[in-house]
């Protein structure tokens, strides 16, 4: 499979806490879904184990393989003057963004990913598609340090 | 020269402020009217609870509103820094935005009534942004917002001074506007013949629903129309075969002609006195009858100039142009109109007014890989066909079957046509697309205009090699369908290099 890695420039990979924050993540988003057929079998509401044993070899793979596999989709590169970020396991998006379209930048940090360090860059332009383009998996410093390179390309191209 | 203002800049580099404390009194004073009035109003209006209760609910929300405006605005900080301002927030998470000086295009200052008791204002600042993303600190004093605009002003100003002479220049100063396209009321009118439209019917229909009270029979009761049908019937019957066809004849002349009228009226009340005018400001639009409108498109707007046309109009030889722009132009038609209906030789002096060259006569037209409408014609027609085969088999009836045959049949073409009249060319400077079966289109994007290029592949894209670029266009859609990998991404590199050269606030006007 094309790892992206094509018009000849290698990709940067994300932080490899990235895997983890994914993971908890979508944990928590399986936690309503499991609580309901959790009180199904409980009640006996289905026959036993035809729901729950699915159900929970579904969740495993969601939360310990396919956060590797996205992990592994994942990636960026910062060359001069554009940010080029790459995803998506079935549909592959591969989105550049020159530095001199980019309108202002935004650096996120929800709890999880501050537990780990990590931030998401968003970058936002004034085109109607791609309005804004986020990068998640990002050591803290890195994140800083990229909006701090972008900035100052944007400062250098206007003086 | 930059070396001292950047001395300057360090020297100027504030510390990160919070917003006007009062600020916060009036944010939870907002969301308590917002909260706690209308449980009031529930509570009272149920009679569920004593008034003690009443008061205490209130209360309660009251002083949960005051805690979490409290936590937001200890958690709110802003900084006006050498390059940009920047906004840090968020209690759990944390977000902080850079909005760079250069990018800033306006500062507004706007006062509610309530900010406005306390002697506050919201400031925005206004970058133009592609989505509904801006960037407001409210509240702030008006003492400090009109600091912050005039920071923001010495700073833009400072960068706009360091920029090469002559850039920064509109080409042609002509005070005097000059009439750049025109209808009289016979263009009009003859346009309005295009806009043949059924919607008459559609709104009788509404208002027959709102009016039946005034009708001297129910029109909604089956009974009251079963003497048409059992009597009636008959009578049709009765009336002969010619006498029918005739009746049939009448009945069609007869909405074509209600179509045609709504049509003309229409565009009448629409486009009335249709003028555009090159003016030193930009484009100037002026139309209507009853809603008269006057729109100025300053030219550096332009993003894209789009060329339209209909199946029947294109075979009279008329066309329309819009200008694509972040700016709307009405709720319901996302780019500007520029000339609604004209001939293709008015149509090009236009688009070069904004900036942008027609196709020349040596453009290489390039067809698209054939296989994304393929794939598309036998995902939605397996679909189709499954669909009315699964139908037929339930109600045992063959109608689903030929339902679905029709439906499929109509994807079949419909792809095959979408597919032959696609075709893209990449010129020097512009990026040329053409499609449409029965409103066929050429859109002409200028490269450096572009803010972004994004290549997508399905996964049968990738099995079978074919992708999208999605080039992003301010205010529009411009998506390269059926490229071969390797060509989306030449002309990906092609577009992002012209991209490059020119940053976005030096965009040519």
């Amino acid at each position: 499979m094309d790892n992206g890695a094509g018009d000849g420039e290698a990709l940067t990979p994300l932080h490899p806490n990235y895997v983890k924050v994914v993971r908890i993540g979508t944990a928590l988003m399986a936690v309503p879904p499991l609580a309901v057929v959790t009180v199904w079998e409980i009640l006996g509401l289905v026959p036993r184990g035809v729901v729950i044993v699915p159900v929970l070899a579904l969740l495993a793979w969601m939360i310990v393989r396919l956060p590797l596999r996205r992990y592994g989709a994942r990636g960026y590169s910062m060359s001069g003057d554009r940010l080029r970020v790459v995803r998506g396991l079935l549909w592959r998006k591969d989105t550049v963004v020159p530095f001199g379209r980019v309108q202002h930048i935004d650096v996120e940090r929800n709890p999880i990913e501050r537990r780990y360090g990590l931030a998401t860059l968003v970058v936002h332009t004034a085109g109607t598609h791609n309005a804004s383009v986020s990068l998640p998996g990002l050591g803290e410093d890195d994140a800083l340090r990229m909006r701090e390179a972008i900035r100052d390309k944007i400062r250098r191209d206007t003086l | 020269m930059s070396e001292a203002r950047a001395a300057e800049a360090v020297a100027a580099e504030a510390p990160p402020l919070r917003t006007d404390p009062r600020g916060f009194v009036v944010k939870a004073l907002t969301s308590m009217v917002r909260g706690a009035l209308p449980a009031a109003a529930v509570l009272v209006g149920t009679s569920a609870l004593g008034a003690v209760m009443i008061v205490a609910a209130v209360g309660a929300v009251s002083l949960v509103s005051f805690a979490i405006a409290w936590l937001k605005w200890t958690h709110l900080t802003y900084t006006t820094g050498h390059e940009d301002i920047r906004v840090e927030q968020g209690l759990l998470g944390r977000s902080a935005r850079s909005v760079p000086y250069e990018r800033i295009q306006d500062v507004s200052i706007e006062q509610k009534w309530l900010p406005r008791l306390f002697g506050l204002a919201e400031v925005k600042f206004e970058t133009g942004a592609g989505g509904k993303e801006e960037i407001s600190l409210a509240y702030l004093s008006i003492a400090e917002a009109e600091r912050l605009r005039e920071v923001v002003r010495e700073r833009k100003e400072g960068a706009i001074e360091a920029a090469p002479a002559g850039m920064e220049t509109v080409p042609d100063r002509e005070a005097t506007s000059q009439v750049l396209f025109a209808m009289d009321n016979r263009r009009v009118a003859l346009f309005g013949l295009f806009e043949f439209s059924l919607i008459i019917f559609a709104v009788l229909l509404g208002a027959a629903q709102q009016l039946d009270f005034l009708f001297p029979f129910q029109p909604w009761e089956g009974d009251n129309w079963r003497w048409l049908v059992a009597g009636g019937e008959a009578q049709i019957a009765g009336i002969g075969r010619t006498a029918q066809i005739a009746a049939l004849v009448g009945a069609v002349a007869a909405l074509v002609l209600v179509g045609i009228l709504t049509g003309i009226v229409r565009t009448f009340a629409r486009d009335y006195g249709f003028r555009l005018d090159r003016t030193a400001k930009g484009f100037r639009r002026r139309r209507g009858l009853f809603n008269k409108s006057d729109v100025l498109l300053p030219v550096h707007r332009v993003q894209a100039a789009l060329i339209r046309t209909g199946l029947l109009r294109r075979r009279f030889g008329w066309y329309g142009l819009d200008f694509v722009s972040l700016a709307q132009d009405g709720a319901r038609t996302p780019h500007h109109a520029a000339a609604p209906f004209a001939r293709l030789d008015e149509l090009w002096p236009l688009v070069r007014a904004a900036g942008i060259e027609p196709p020349a006569d040596g453009t290489v037209w390039r067809r698209p890989s054939p296989r994304p409408w393929l794939y598309d014609t036998l995902l939605h027609g397996l679909f189709f066909a499954g669909l009315g085969a699964a139908g037929a088999y339930a109600i045992d009836s063959a109608l689903p079957l030929v339902a679905g045959a029709v439906v499929v049949v109509a994807t079949v073409a419909a792809n095959y046509l979408g597919w032959r009249r696609y075709r893209h060319a990449i010129g020097a400077a512009q990026i040329f697309l053409r499609q449409g079966t029965l409103a066929p289109r050429l859109m002409i994007a200028p490269q450096v205009k572009l803010q972004s290029a994004e290549i997508v592949q399905s996964p049968l894209g990738r099995w079978r090699d074919y992708a999208t670029l999605n080039l992003g266009l301010a205010g529009g859609k411009l998506d390269l369908r059926g490229l071969r990998l390797a060509e989306a991404r030449a002309i990906r590199g092609a577009v992002l290099d012209s991209i490059g050269a020119v940053d976005f606030s030096r965009l040519p006007g």
